[in-house]
């Protein structure tokens, strides 16, 4: 295809794509170093009978005027980053000279926002890549070993969990675990304790949490395996079969590595979406027992006073957090494709 | 059925109540919510007797009958929520018809070309897709309320077609390498400009792939909170941010039966389309993988 026509073909989508994704991380790094202006503060003096009394108050048109001026903020170099809400730097550092033990020493880390909030991100990422995995395998394997009649419905139920809305999914969830739902219910009857209640505890929240990240995300393992079983040669299978490998031995042996590649498209698509968690923690109210990077963006830019330069360093920090995470499969990407041209 | 893949009769146990299970766990939530949502409260939240969810004990008692559309017209009339559907409705319509038709663009080009650039837009795009959707949202916020551009529907289309950009590229230029190149290229010797060929040769035979494509980015747009509620005014919401405010803040008293109806109202038109495109939606899962 010649230059010319290859870059009027893509215009359009690359306008898109640097307008609203590369404009917005350069806007977010810029972001990150400026800070709110603070108040202008203005002495006034009042004389009453009993003599004069100096007051200071906020000077509102001032205020306003100036931040009409610098929407930005003022320049504040590396501060945000270092402030207590994100690396914290002075407390972390206070926290290795006072604690006595890794513990200790991890505990005070967690009382800190960001470090609460990657402790979080990274678990939860860390704990549902693999179960989607292995959960989406095992059901297409349950589903190649069934009758052909009931793969279709099989296909439709499992798909419902995955399509279905992540707002919404959860909730549905949430409110069946809720100490009034029929779930905690059963919770609460099997572990004969009438007060336990998911919303209280954070480890039960945690659990709940990675569950509906597994829930959800089984179904599209399950897929991509289920179509790359169809394709397993049955010459080879049966090759195996004759050479006297067991049941096991063929799965093993000559399933597994042929859904090895395909483990890896499914492993870097979980990777980025379970980085990115944030809706459960919405319909769960979880806020008070996980936070995830993303949520704690939220939380900045949500509410009465839009923390526009706390949310821009999370966001860079996490940006960063990203690519870290998908440098390996970028890498690999990079040579594979390299030896195709 | 080959004899490599006969099985024995345990394994078939096992699997069969492997999956029984799991279909159990993937569909009885919606059975359960969509039951509860035509019950009071006080029945979908029982604290007595999980069981008054079944029979409906309160809402006989409250309503005189054993189901109730209370939640529903709470939700849908008082609260408005059609105006919200409506909403949605716009959105996913022009995010669908955008991203279409600048993904196919893109994505032919990106099939076609045999440059090392054209590598490199997709290596980006993979990039971007990475990207945590409220890492860019906070990157709007300020220049959007410097040009009064917030609050719209028309600037939130725009945003979620960009985001979804590089997925569609993806997919449909892994789409478009199936179409044969012979194809455009005999219509170009032909004496087809390349727009041509694509017009005339490729748009006829591209209609599956642009529909499966099609089917995920309304998926994207409707599932869509964290772009939503960020960037839209309180009365353009769409859908699930209104859901959300049913909710409730710690400041505000939300109504939980609004949202269970409003719940069983946005899963509702998914469930269709799981009817209607079950074999597209599961081409387009497994488009990119099987092909390496």
């Amino acid at each position: 295809m010649k230059h010319s026509s290859f870059f009027w073909f893509v215009l359009p989508s690359a306008l898109l794509m640097l307008a609203f994704i590369a404009f917005p991380i350069v806007s977010v790094v810029t972001q990150s170093l400026y800070q709110e202006h603070e108040q202008v503060i203005i002495e006034v003096e009042n004389c009453g009978p009993f003599g004069c009394t100096t007051a200071e108050s906020v000077d509102q048109e001032a205020t306003a005027a100036l931040r009409e001026a610098q929407p930005l903020g003022q320049f504040a170099g590396l501060d945000i980053y270092k402030d207590r809400n994100h690396l914290a730097f002075a407390e972390v550092g206070e926290a290795w000279t006072s604690s006595v033990s890794m513990r200790d020493f991890a505990g005070s880390l967690m009382n800190l926002p960001f470090y609460d909030a990657i402790a979080f991100t990274l678990t939860y990422t860390a704990v549902v890549t693999p179960l989607t995995i292995i959960f989406g395998f095992l059901i297409a394997i349950g589903v190649n070993a069934v009758a052909r009649a009931m793969r279709g419905p099989t296909i439709f139920l499992s798909l419902l969990p995955m399509i279905v809305t992540p707002i919404v999914g959860a909730l549905v969830l949430f409110w069946m675990v809720d100490a009034r739902g029929v779930l905690g219910a059963a919770l609460q009857w099997a572990s004969g304790d009438p007060d336990l209640s998911v919303k209280a505890s954070t480890p039960l929240m945690w659990i709940m949490l990675m569950v509906y990240g597994t829930w959800s995300s089984a179904p599209f393992a399950f897929i991509v395996y289920y179509a790359g079983l169809q394709t397993v040669n049955t010459d080879t299978l049966e090759a195996a079969m004759i050479d006297g490998a067991t049941r096991w031995q063929r799965i093993r042996y000559v399933v597994i590595p042929h859904l090895v590649p395909l483990t890896t498209f499914i492993a870097l698509i979980q990777l980025m979406d379970n980085f990115r968690v944030f809706e459960p923690i919405i319909s769960f109210s979880a806020q008070a027992h996980a936070r995830s990077l993303s949520f704690a963006i939220f939380n900045d830019l949500g509410g009465e006073t839009r923390l526009l330069s706390s949310a821009a360093a999370t966001s860079v920090l996490t940006i960063i957090g990203v690519a870290i995470l998908l440098s390996p499969v970028l890498v690999r990407t990079w040579r594979d494709f390299g030896k195709e041209r | 059925m080959s004899k490599a893949t006969r099985l024995s009769p345990t394994t078939k146990i096992v699997a069969y109540g492997f999956l029984s299970l799991w279909l159990v766990m993937a569909a009885f939530p919606f059975v359960w919510t969509l039951w509860g949502s035509f019950k009071v409260e006080g029945d979908f939240f029982s604290k007595a007797d999980w069981a008054n969810s079944l029979f409906g004990t309160l809402t006989m008692s409250e309503t005189g009958g054993s189901f109730t559309g209370d939640g529903y017209y709470g939700a849908w009339v008082q609260e408005e929520f059609w105006r919200a559907a409506l909403n949605t409705l716009i959105v996913c319509v022009c995010v669908v018809t955008i991203s279409l038709t600048c993904g196919t663009l893109g994505g032919y080009a990106l099939s076609r070309s045999t440059y090392r650039y054209a590598f490199w837009f997709l290596l980006f795009a993979l990039m971007f897709r990475a990207m945590p959707p409220l890492t860019l949202v906070s990157g709007y916020l300020l220049p959007f309320f410097e040009w009064n551009l917030w609050g719209h529907l028309s600037t939130t289309i725009i945003v979620l077609v960009a985001i979804n950009q590089p997925f569609t590229l993806w997919m449909l230029h892994a789409f478009f390498k199936n179409i044969p190149k012979d194809l455009d290229e005999s219509a170009m010797v032909d004496g087809c400009t390349r727009f041509q060929a694509f017009r005339h040769v490729i748009i006829p035979v591209m209609w599956p792939g642009v529909i499966t494509t099609g089917l995920f980015s309304f998926l994207l747009a409707y599932n869509d909170f964290a772009v939503t509620t960020m960037l839209l005014s309180k009365e353009n919401q769409t859908m699930v941010p209104k859901l959300v405010s049913f909710l409730g803040t710690t400041q505000t008293k939300g109504n939980v039966m609004f949202a269970v109806a409003a719940v069983v109202s946005i899963t509702a038109p998914l469930f269709v389309m799981i009817i209607f495109f079950q074999k597209q939606i599961v081409s387009g899962l497994t488009a990119g993988a099987v092909k390496g």
